[in-house]
């Protein structure tokens, strides 16, 4: 098939005109619009960098940011630590080690709108009715206030996404040569040693991949920030997607919005071509 | 028998995680066969008498018929479409080793960068003003998205697929298109499958670009929650059976399901 063919473009056409009209020219759009009074529908001024200039005072913002680089970092933490311990305790010659995968990956399948519905539930009455019984303060009001409800989204995103994890760090795991783990039984290496020495070495590519997935998806979170907190108490549980889509269609200021988004953009990019460009670096060292 | 032993440890901390994780799920469920009072008394304790009163309310109040059917309906359109149009761009792609579908290939994978947040203004403002703000306009939405992951799956999987097949079939007479729908997509099947999972565990369970696009009539499972659960807040007892109700399509799925669900998750992470 050459390019001059019109079947190769025939066979382009539908997906070319869905990723342009869908994710291009509302991207090219919403950026030439974020600098003008845009309402949504027309503009009638350019008003240049001052939606950008605002947002240097936007402290509701910046707390989002903030907020949602925090959060990223711990999640990444305490993802990749957990999501590799289960792995390598499924792959283990336990009867159970299908049955514990199947369980590990089902909160991925359900949506994070309805596994922050869940959780609210049991952060709200769960833990409010074992801190009576057990008398510890600490377990009420766990979604009232910032520190634990950051700490409640956490929990959330651990317990949805550490099954993901887990199946990439398996997929490495399966790969490491048995003879080499023999071979260092043979030596004498104690069960440290060989995890320090050959399995952590060889399922480090995984951590790359996965460092990828957690931070974009942490970045993006809206639908379990949305039922589990709904940004409260104060907006000081509120992410940078749900502050866009707020500013966007509750307060109806959609140039500004714009303004948050193509920032946003920004950031997301930044990370993800640093990600790429270590990924890369690493490969041509291994 | 150190090694035995060693093993039974790690099998009952496993199943001790294992219970851990269902827990949530666990809760739900138990709590959902309780009456307002019972909740309010004990969460941790059993039903007294298992009301399934809660459920019949909650399937009438969540219209669950209607958003099955919508969340269904858009989900195997949309899904069929993304599969069906992103594996002739993957076969036309690596079939044209030339500089051009270089670049597009480049096109399609960077736009998986850009976050969703980033085009949702304009987007749904584009679409408003042309009347496409409904069931249409939202399964081309989510052929514009989801077609980047899935062609760079099918521009991977082509490799593996020799070109001497192709010639075989256009000395046999036929052209282009019924190439690749009798040869080529055919011999897809496995990368379908793989691309087909992922994209109907993220449109199913997507609640921002239907809230966005469709209205409550035409809401899907997750967006109809929404306002459900917002209506019964203080109402434990209805809201976890709606939660419950909501959850069985996927766990009927899954357990249907799971080796090929795993396996595509699988590939498409590591890829």
């Amino acid at each position: 098939m050459r390019n001059r063919d019109l079947s190769f473009w025939l066979f382009l056409t539908p997906v070319l005109l869905g990723l342009i009209l869908v994710v291009i020219v509302p991207l090219i759009y919403g950026t030439v619009f974020s600098f003008t009074d845009w309402n949504g529908l027309s503009a009638t001024t350019f008003v240049g960098l001052e939606h950008y200039l605002n947002l240097l005072h936007d402290q509701e913002f910046i707390d989002a940011i903030v907020f949602t680089i925090l959060f990223s970092v711990v999640s990444i933490i305490l993802l990749n630590a957990l999501g590799l311990s289960l792995a390598i305790l499924v792959t283990r010659q336990i009867k159970t080690n299908n049955m514990l995968r199947t369980i590990f990956f089902m909160p991925n399948l359900i949506g994070g709108l309805i596994l922050g519905f869940i959780w609210q539930f049991i952060f709200i009455s769960v833990f409010g009715d074992i801190g009576e019984a057990l008398q510890i303060e600490a377990m009420q009001g766990w979604l009232s206030t910032t520190s634990t409800g950051f700490w409640g989204l956490v929990i959330l995103t651990c317990w949805q996404m550490a099954g993901y994890i887990m199946i990439i760090y398996i997929a490495y795991l399966q790969n490491i040569p048995n003879e080499l783990i023999e071979a260092a039984k043979i030596d004498g290496a104690n069960s440290w040693q060989r995890f320090r020495n050959i399995t952590f070495p060889l399922v480090a590519p995984a951590f790359t991949v996965s460092m990828f997935l957690t931070l974009s998806t942490s970045f993006k979170i809206y639908d379990q920030n949305l039922s589990l907190t709904n940004g409260g108490p104060f907006e000081s549980t509120q992410m940078v997607a749900m502050e866009i889509v707020k500013t966007a269609f509750s307060a109806n200021e959609m140039a500004y919005g714009q303004a948050k988004a193509v920032v946003f953009f920004i950031i997301v990019s930044i990370i993800a071509l640093t990600q790429v460009y270590y990924n890369k670096k690493r490969e041509v060292d291994m | 028998m150190e090694s035995k032993r060693k093993l039974y440890i790690i099998e009952t901390v496993g199943v001790l995680l294992g219970l851990l994780w269902l827990s949530p799920f666990y809760l739900m469920i138990v709590n959902a066969f309780k009456t307002k009072k019972e909740i309010f008394t004990g969460v941790l304790d059993l039903p007294e008498a298992f009301t399934t009163a809660n459920f019949v309310e909650a399937y009438i109040d969540l219209d669950f018929t209607t958003s099955l059917f919508n969340s269904v309906l858009i989900t195997v359109v949309s899904v069929g479409i993304i599969i069906f149009f992103s594996a002739m761009a993957g076969y036309a792609l690596a079939r044209n080793k030339s500089k051009l579908s270089g670049a597009l290939l480049l096109l399609f994978v960077s736009a998986m960068l850009i976050p969703f947040q980033s085009v949702m203004i304009p987007l749904v403002s584009l679409f408003g003003q042309v009347e496409m703000l409904n069931r249409a306009g939202l399964i081309f939405m989510y052929l514009g998205f989801g077609c980047s992951l899935s062609i760079f799956l099918y521009h991977g999987a082509m490799t593996g697929i020799s070109k001497s097949l192709d010639e075989a079939a256009i000395i046999d007479g036929a052209n282009k298109f019924q190439t690749f729908i009798h040869i080529i997509f055919p011999l897809l099947k496995p990368i379908s499958v793989t691309v087909g999972i992922l994209n109907v565990i993220w449109i199913w369970n997507d609640y921002l670009l239907p809230s966005l696009i469709l209205g409550e009539n035409n809401a899907t499972i997750p967006l109809k929650m929404f306002y459900f659960f917002g209506q019964y807040t203080k109402q434990w007892h209805l809201a976890l059976a709606g939660l419950t109700i909501a959850i069985i399509p996927v766990i009927v799925g899954y357990f249907f399901a799971q080796k090929q669900i795993i396996k595509g998750v699988s590939e498409g992470a590591v890829k």
